[in-house]
């Protein structure tokens, strides 16, 4: 028994090693983390506009083209990083951003909005975050594809990068408009 | 040319640093001097290859050789000269150079000034170290070589990112890493004490400065960090719970716990193993803390290129290192034998509650930090995890911490007397009392929160002062006999106090600000005038203008307060063409009791321009405190005691000390 103490770090150390290893022997890249709602209609409940100047969520809005819904917060550090880039999305208008505003105080939100500027159509708030676990948010931000018929098609985990949107995202969207015309 | 020359000096340093690891190890089983001996020569050699690796990528980077990939995908030939050096270890690889470099620094010192260890243990330790060597520097000729080159080379570069083209984010990284590094020499000496199979107060007599050298910097880099996310980031916060952040902070936390308990294991001879465990523990956090940047488990701010090879490798790396010692760790650790024996209300009672908790506080961060990966990797379950958990669950874990740091130095070693103690502790708990109703005045109706962090620190700081005071017999003798005693007193003691006020301080800063921390947003055209907390900021005017390598536009606001000019305050918003991204400049008038904080977002002349501001109550004494932490652990590190090369004189001191408080239980055979 006594002994056994001297012999637990080694084993805590052991196991936690084996979980680190696991995905990346596995080839796993975590940005692409596998989501299970993939090919699954996005569930939507409706979700109360962030803003008065702009709609929010409904289970009807992510009909008609093919979008990128993107989770974010005030208190979100890697969102900042990425928020050039939506902002640029949204100008270059290639496809339609919606935001869900997730766990976030409504007055730190809009501020965080008119600072670094507003890329979104329509802006959903989603304060208990019930929204984020049905879709499977586990970290901010997240970005989902999501198709014409309301189907999440793919997730992308952390901050969007340039290349990211322009070698997979991108391609992805072009292609799902294809599929659906 | 030059470049081949560093990728040259780096598989030499290599090379060196596998005789270092090997030779010396052995002559230490065979009992044979001689090769003992390369270790010094061979940490040398290594040390000052690293050095010219290290020199020639500088080079690379002063010169804007774009030739070298490095260089191209990091600099830009416009770049301010400050920031082309800081952008060598802006960047994975070369932040890997900057690692090596003061790994082998490490090695070098002991190597230099280590001439009054056991030539046996300086042997094992150099041997260690040079281990470490050798993984690191595998890593880096493996898979992150900075020196290779690009034909043709482009005309410029692609600039470093902007938010870190910063001066307090260029010295972020190399005071983080000295204090990372640090770590890994009190790991050189537990595996090598693990080796030997003993443990004694010399050896704690060594491991203590190392110790204290790499708290020091860990605490100096980590405020740096924070300080620069404060005014850089421009949304006036300066500690978020980010992971990489937390990778950081949980080698601190079981630093700080490694620091107090090598005291005990000084003094008292006790709690060997555990100390051990954790030198051990606090350079594999260290280790995971770069792991984790680098192997894309944790996305962030912070977070380098992801290269799953690279991750594979320090996991790899990690495993040996750390897995290794732990089996070392279990075979050896329960045969060492167990030192002087103390009632649990007593001095090392003290230090073991501390380090109980800090602990915790480690394993709360940890949990926080790997728990949303954990449950998704096992049970598929989603979760998140942000600042509200680690403000729930680590605050109640460092309260009692807080509590026990005024008893704790009042207890004499072995046998404490407890209800002695709470007695004198007796001034601390009415300057409790008393900060908390001057606070209450001022801040009518605030939460009760923040009255009882700040009796805490009231505490705290009341508890650190009544020690001090008692050691030095403040009003007890003529002032003339306590400043001699103040003299006399040993600088770790000065040392400990100021860190303990550092942290008082520190708690007050950071309670006031998460309370009453007011905000104001408005969009605003020039003319117009802001009101927060006093003070009234009128927007002059918006300049348009062109920096070495960025565009910006410069707010000018005047603060006025009861119709004085207090100052003008002048945010920019730049934006780096190169990167095409923007970064905030934000403007901070800081007083003694407050920061007055602008940053400016969008805007145009016809819709006005996003100002925000922020009035952060004492947020200063954050940064204070931490300097005050700093100070405290550089005073004490020149304490003669520690200084390296002078066990000796040491030996006098301590036994001089004896009219301290800790006298009645000093261990006759302490040395």
């Amino acid at each position: 028994m006594n002994r056994l103490i001297y012999i637990l770090p080694l084993l805590l150390f052991a196991g936690l090693a084996a979980y680190f290893a696991t995905p990346i022997l596995q080839g796993k890249n975590p940005h692409t983390l596998p989501s299970a709602m993939i090919d699954k209609p996005a569930p939507l409940r409706p979700l109360e506009p962030l803003l008065s100047s702009k709609p929010g969520l409904g289970p009807t809005s992510l009909t008609g083209d093919v979008q990128l819904v993107n989770f974010f917060a005030s208190w979100c550090g890697p969102c900042r990083v990425e928020h050039p880039l939506l902002m640029q999305i949204a100008a270059a208008k290639t496809v339609p951003l919606y935001g869900v505003n997730y766990k976030d105080a409504p007055e730190a939100a809009v501020n965080w909005l008119a600072q670094l500027g507003d890329p979104f159509e329509r802006i959903g708030r989603d304060g208990d975050g019930r929204t984020g676990i049905e879709w499977g948010v586990y970290g901010l931000p997240e970005t989902y594809v999501v198709d014409r018929a309301g189907r999440i098609q793919y997730r992308h985990v952390g901050p969007l990068s340039r290349q990211t949107f322009e070698e997979t995202i991108m391609p992805l969207v072009n292609r799902l408009r294809e599929q659906n015309e | 040319m030059i470049a081949e020359l560093g990728h040259y000096a780096l598989a030499l340093a290599l090379c060196v640093a596998v005789v270092q690891s090997t030779l010396p190890m052995i002559g230490a089983a065979r009992n044979d001097t001689v090769l003992m001996r390369l270790a010094q020569p061979a940490a040398t050699a290594q040390f000052l290859a690293t050095v010219v690796a290290f020199g020639a990528l500088t080079y690379g980077y002063v010169t804007s050789d774009f030739s070298i990939i490095n260089v191209a995908q990091n600099s830009h030939s416009l770049k301010p000269m400050l920031y082309k050096v800081s952008g060598v270890w802006g960047n994975h690889e070369g932040s890997m150079i900057l690692w090596v470099l003061i790994l082998s620094l490490f090695g070098f010192a002991v190597a230099a000034f280590g001439n009054n260890l056991p030539p046996s243990l300086r042997a094992r330790v150099l041997s260690v170290q040079g281990l470490i060597g050798v993984g690191f520097l595998g890593f880096i000729l493996l898979t992150s070589n900075p020196f290779e080159r690009l034909d043709p080379a482009p005309l410029d570069g692609n600039d470093l990112n902007p938010l870190l083209q910063d001066p307090g984010l260029a010295f972020h990284p190399p005071m983080l890493y000295l204090g990372y590094v640090g770590f890994s020499m009190a790991f050189s000496f537990a595996v090598a004490a693990l080796i030997e199979g003993r443990v004694d107060p010399a050896w704690a007599r060594w491991v203590r400065p190392w110790t204290l050298a790499a708290w020091t910097a860990l605490t100096g880099g980590i405020t740096l960090g924070s300080w620069w996310a404060y005014y850089e980031l421009g949304w006036g916060g300066w500690w978020y719970w980010d992971p990489v952040e937390n990778a950081s902070f949980m080698p601190w936390l079981a630093g700080t716990a490694l620091l107090h308990s090598a005291i005990v294991v000084e003094k008292r001879d006790a709690l060997k193993s555990w100390t051990i465990l954790l030198a051990i523990i606090t350079f594999g956090l260290s280790l995971m803390g770069t792991f984790l940047v680098r192997s894309g488990v944790l996305t962030s701010v912070h977070t380098f290129a992801v290269d799953p090879e690279r991750g594979l490798y320090i996991l790899g790396l990690m495993s040996v290192a750390i897995g290794g010692a732990l089996i070392l760790y279990a075979i050896r650790a329960p045969s060492m034998k167990l030192g002087g024996m103390f009632q649990p209300v007593s001095r090392e009672g003290g230090l073991v509650m501390n380090n109980l908790l800090l602990s915790v506080a480690t394993a709360t961060v940890f949990i926080g930090t790997l728990y949303p990966l954990f449950l998704d990797a096992t049970t598929g379950q989603k979760v998140s995890v942000g600042p509200p958990f680690f403000n729930a669950a680590f605050v109640p874990v460092m309260m009692p911490v807080i509590l026990l740091m005024a008893v704790g130095p009042l207890l004499a070693w072995k046998r404490g007397d407890l209800p002695g103690a709470m007695a004198r502790l007796w001034t601390a708990a009415l300057f409790s009392a008393a900060v908390a109703a001057f606070v209450w005045t001022q801040h009518a109706g605030t939460a009760f929160g923040s009255i009882i962090g700040f009796a805490f620190a009231g505490w705290l700081a009341g508890g650190t002062i009544t020690e001090w005071a008692a050691r030095i017999a403040l009003f007890r003798q003529p002032l003339s006999v306590s400043l001699s005693r103040a003299v006399g007193l040993p600088r770790s003691a000065h040392g400990m106090t100021l860190a303990h006020l550092g942290l008082a301080i520190f708690i007050c800063g950071a309670v006031a600000d998460s309370y009453w921390r007011e905000e104001v947003m408005v969009n605003a055209k020039p003319g117009e005038t802001i009101s927060i907390a006093g003070y009234d900021l009128t927007l002059v005017s918006i300049q348009h203008s062109q920096g070495p390598n960025y565009q910006t536009e410069t707010a000018r606001l005047r603060v006025m307060r009861n119709g004085a000019e207090v100052t003008i305050l002048s945010p920019e918003r730049r934006f780096y063409p190169v990167q095409q991204m923007p970064t905030t400049e934000a403007a901070i008038h800081s007083t003694f009791l407050a920061d007055l904080y602008a940053a400016i977002g969008d805007g145009h002349a016809k819709a006005g321009w996003t100002v925000r501001v922020w009035h952060n109550p004492l947020v200063p004494w954050i940064w204070a405190g931490c300097m005050f932490m700093v100070v405290g652990g550089l005073i004490s590190l020149s304490d003669r005691r520690l200084r390296v090369g002078a066990p000796k004189r040491g030996q006098n001191l301590s036994s001089s000390e004896t009219k301290g408080p800790e006298s009645a239980a000093q261990p006759a055979g302490a040395d």
